[in-house]
């Protein structure tokens, strides 16, 4: 009776651990396609980069884990800026079909980039001293960088809930994913507005494709082996939405976690199966809007 | 009292809080001229998409010559009778003049869905479009894209492939807009060519317009009816000019 | 001297002519098929790929009717190729052998499996509907997987045997009967779908394609003509597995894998979608390149190909076909 006790928790523990590492690199995914309508299949590659980046300055330049997740962000947001600018926002008005093909694309070369350069093998994360080891909760102990990714990720989604809800930047946005046209003839600069917001949804996936590396491996299939699980946190949550992702996020890290333990069998097709009867009932989500 | 081309009852939309439209009871007599005026935001475009069945409302009933539809999906309501053309343009860009209008027609003869005979051996499809295109004198065009139509014309072909459905209704929404002025002359006059079976409801802001083509007017505000009458009886009333305070008032 | 009442209705005859002849064959028509004989005597070696060739061509045929011509995205259409692939592997392993039947069977259920799936998905739209055409394949294909009594799992359908054709054509080591199975049957699939292409149900789907607002506000019943181009591109997929199946005679899972999805769309696209021929002209060049390629310069391809998706997404829309059309136009306006 322990046992299982203990299993349950265990598996509750790393479920939200895992849940947290993909809340952090589709959040940003959800904001920009609830903002540009835009379907960025390439969003992974960018977590990838982020991963990829913060791990070879701790590993090559022995930069401390903040300085690096600080220095991978900036890198990768500004990265996504210029994409942006140069790239995606040709195809802001284009069919679907285009936004597919283009970010297929961006994959291919990511892959390929990253293959070229860190090789065909996934590259560990070696989290800093103090974030090793266990750590005493409650009643039992946990790993420690585990349990950090838990803490960030809770951070994350009420800082981000807080920035939407609070802030005038916040505002906007919530106003561009509402009505483009309407907050347009109020006077939102919305291509800036995509910029900065496609920039922030590039930087945190960086984010979340670094401290995340523990759980989902850096190698250079990153962007295409991990696309179905973004896209169902994203739809399933809804687009443009903060806490939908976070709670699908929850719903298919502890789902794919439980099964791993106990039903191995039947792990995928349960998930694929609930995704299906979700996106039938609500079709945009369980948070989204109809547009 | 005779069954009108259109008739709703008690129309009402809300999305949450919002409402939209509150109460609408209309009715389109056939062979009007009618025009829906109001403020933006009015809810104009709403009681289109509401009658038509592009939006369902949460209360309220919508009768087609008597019949009522407000269970029917759009395209059904279509067959019975019913014809829109959109505020902005809502065509087939890639596809020709005459292509939009054949399909509009090849829809009405119900030859649209058929698997093997070549669309351009249905007898007649074709032929109609072009005489139709014929009719609004736009024919010209008819082998060119959409997309490579100046707007205007793009604006005929809208009214153009409405008509191929041979309505009984026609609403057309705010037919003039984005027209330039020196094209605009050729809408009114083809609004004004329309056979004279049809009812037809227009949508407009341009006054010029509706006085010339409207022999009743309701206006709008606020998603319900503030008053509904005669050209001369809308002109005089002064809830009206408060209604458009800060607009062009009607002339 | 004509007047302008003549001159515009002779206009007028030949844009009603325009559109009514649209379906009438052209001698270029000819041309893909007396390519791939050439192929048959010039290659002799390399019939098992010519053969694969005209296979994933019908494959990208079928994906043209419903995503080149109906405008629906989908990146699951795997799940029919390999629903007919395992269904005409599954009937050879268990006796039924005679393989014209094993193609209209495996096409039945592939087209069986369009209809159930296409009246659940064809009502969504958007990211929804891309994601929904995913998720079922990846459903199929996990589903194949654990079946392993009837697919033989991840270990692959072995054992299939497939009886001559009509009695008369053994498969041969060599592939030549293999090749000219699946080229009459491409013929055939070719013939139907350009027949559907140029009827009033293709043109709708055009229309679909174009503005699903717009059809519906002519009364078109949009959702039954989806569903019913979904059935027939999922039918003409499975009879392509089908043939996969009968002439390499082994069904792995890879049939209904997301790769083999997102590869026949990117064929399809790079040679053109809604054109009837960007099959035809993406798929061999594809698979040439690949073949070539990938293995020994797998960096090279995989960023050639990402650079081209970019630049065909980015401009050249139609793909190879429209890049032909406008080298053609800019050929005869530079020589007037």
């Amino acid at each position: 009776m322990d046992a299982a006790f203990d299993s349950a928790i265990s598996i509750a523990f790393h479920g939200l651990a895992f849940a947290m590492v993909l809340y952090l690199v589709s959040v940003g995914l959800s904001i920009t396609m609830g903002l540009m309508g835009f379907v960025n299949l390439a969003h992974g590659a960018f977590a990838a980069i982020g991963g990829y980046i913060a791990i070879t300055l701790m590993n090559q330049a022995q930069v401390p884990f903040p300085l690096a997740l600080l220095i991978t962000a900036l890198a990768v947001g500004a990265l996504g800026m210029v994409l942006e600018r140069t790239l995606y926002s040709r195809l802001y008005g284009g069919t679907e079909l285009n936004q597919v093909l283009f970010t297929i694309g961006l994959i291919f070369i990511a892959t390929a980039v990253f293959r070229r350069i860190w090789g065909p093998l996934s590259l560990p994360l070696k989290p800093p001293g103090y974030l090793q080891g266990e750590v005493d909760l409650l009643f039992r102990s946990f790993p420690a960088y585990r349990s950090f990714l838990i803490a960030a990720g809770a951070l994350m989604v009420t800082l981000l809930w807080l920035g939407l809800e609070r802030t005038r930047f916040g505002a906007k946005v919530r106003a561009a994913v509402d009505n483009r046209r309407m907050a347009q003839s109020v006077g939102i600069d919305t291509s800036r507005l995509f910029t900065l917001t496609f920039a922030l949804g590039s930087a945190l996936a960086a984010l979340g494709g670094a401290v995340g590396a523990d759980i989902l491996a850096l190698d250079p299939d990153y962007a295409l082996e991990h696309l179905v699980y973004f896209l169902i946190v994203v739809a399933v949550g809804g687009l443009g939405s903060i806490k939908g992702p976070f709670i699908a996020a929850l719903a298919l890290g502890t789902a794919d976690i439980g099964f791993k333990y106990l039903l191995p069998q039947f792990g995928a097709f349960f998930i694929y199966a609930m995704t299906l009867a979700v996106l039938l009932w609500r079709p945009h989500g369980l948070f989204g809007r109809a547009r | 009292m005779s069954e009108a081309a259109l008739e709703t009852h008690g129309l009402c939309k809300s999305f949450g809080a919002l409402t939209v439209a509150s109460d609408i009871d209309f009715r389109l007599e056939a062979g009007a001229r009618h025009a829906l005026i109001g403020p933006n935001g009015a809810g104009k475009t709403t009681f289109v998409n509401l009658v038509t069945g592009a939006l369902s409302p949460s209360r309220g009933r919508v009768w087609l010559a008597g019949e009522d539809v407000t269970a029917l999906p759009q395209a059904r309501r279509v067959k019975r009778g019913l014809a829109r053309t959109f505020q902005i343009n809502t065509l087939f860009r890639g596809l020709s003049v005459l292509e939009n209008v054949a399909l509009a027609i090849g829809e009405r003869r119900g030859v649209a869905g058929e698997l093997f005979r070549p669309a351009g051996r249905r007898s007649g499809v074709v032929e109609e479009a072009y005489a139709a295109l014929e009719r609004l004198g736009i024919a010209e065009d008819a082998s060119r894209l959409v997309r490579e139509l100046p707007y205007g014309r793009q604006r005929l072909v809208e009214i153009a492939v409405a008509l191929g459905l041979e309505p009984k209704v026609l609403l057309l929404d705010e037919p003039a807009a984005g027209v330039p002025g020196t094209e605009s002359g050729i809408i009114v006059e083809t609004i004004e060519g329309l056979p004279a079976e049809i009812a037809v409801l227009i949508i407009e802001h341009d006054m010029d317009l509706v006085f010339r083509i409207a022999r009743r007017i309701t206006v709008l505000a606020q998603g319900s009816v503030l008053v509904e009458g005669s050209p001369e009886e809308i002109a005089r009333d002064p809830r009206v000019r408060e209604v458009y305070l800060g607009e062009r008032e009607p002339a | 001297m004509t007047t302008v009442a003549e001159a515009s209705r002779s206009a007028g005859a030949s844009a009603i002519e325009a559109l009514s002849r649209r379906h009438r064959l052209r001698l270029s028509e000819a041309l893909p098929w007396v390519i791939a004989l050439a192929c048959f005597f010039a290659f002799p070696g390399y019939l098992a790929l010519g053969t694969h060739i005209l296979i994933s061509i019908l494959f990208a045929l079928s994906l043209d009717l419903i995503l080149g011509y109906g405008g629906i995205v989908t990146l699951g259409q795997a799940a029919f190729f390999g629903a007919g692939a395992y269904t005409a592997g599954i009937l050879a392993v268990h006796g039924w052998t005679e393989p014209l039947t094993g193609l209209l069977a495996a096409g039945a259920v592939a087209a069986l499996l369009g209809v159930v799936t296409g009246l659940i998905l064809l009502r969504t739209e958007g990211l929804t509907l891309l994601m929904l055409t995913l998720v079922v394949a990846e459903m199929i294909r996990e589903g194949a997987n654990k079946a392993d009594r009837w697919t033989g799992g991840a270990d692959g359908l072995q054992g299939i045997s497939i009886a001559p054709i009509l009695g008369l054509f053994r498969f041969d080591l060599y592939r030549r009967t293999s090749y000219f199975y699946a080229l009459a049957v491409l013929f055939l699939a070719w013939l139907a779908v350009r027949a559907i292409v140029h009827s009033p149900f293709g043109r709708s789907l055009t229309g679909i394609r174009e503005s699903i607002t717009r059809m519906h506000a002519i009364g078109s019943p949009v959702l039954r003509r989806l569903v019913t181009a979904y059935a027939i591109a999922a039918a003409l997929s499975g009879i392509a597995g089908a043939l996969l199946a009968q002439t390499e005679q082994f069904v792995s899972l890879e049939v209904l894998s997301f790769a083999r999805s997102g590869a026949v769309v990117i064929m399809l696209i790079l040679g053109g979608a809604g054109r009837l021929y960007g099959a035809f002209v993406g798929v061999p060049l594809y698979m040439l390149a690949q073949d070539q390629l990938a293995e020994q310069f797998p960096i090279y391809w995989s960023t050639g190909l990402g650079l081209l998706l970019i630049a065909v997404a980015l401009g050249a829309r139609g793909g190879v076909l429209d890049v032909w059309d406008a080298a053609l136009g800019w050929l005869r306006r530079s020589h007037r």
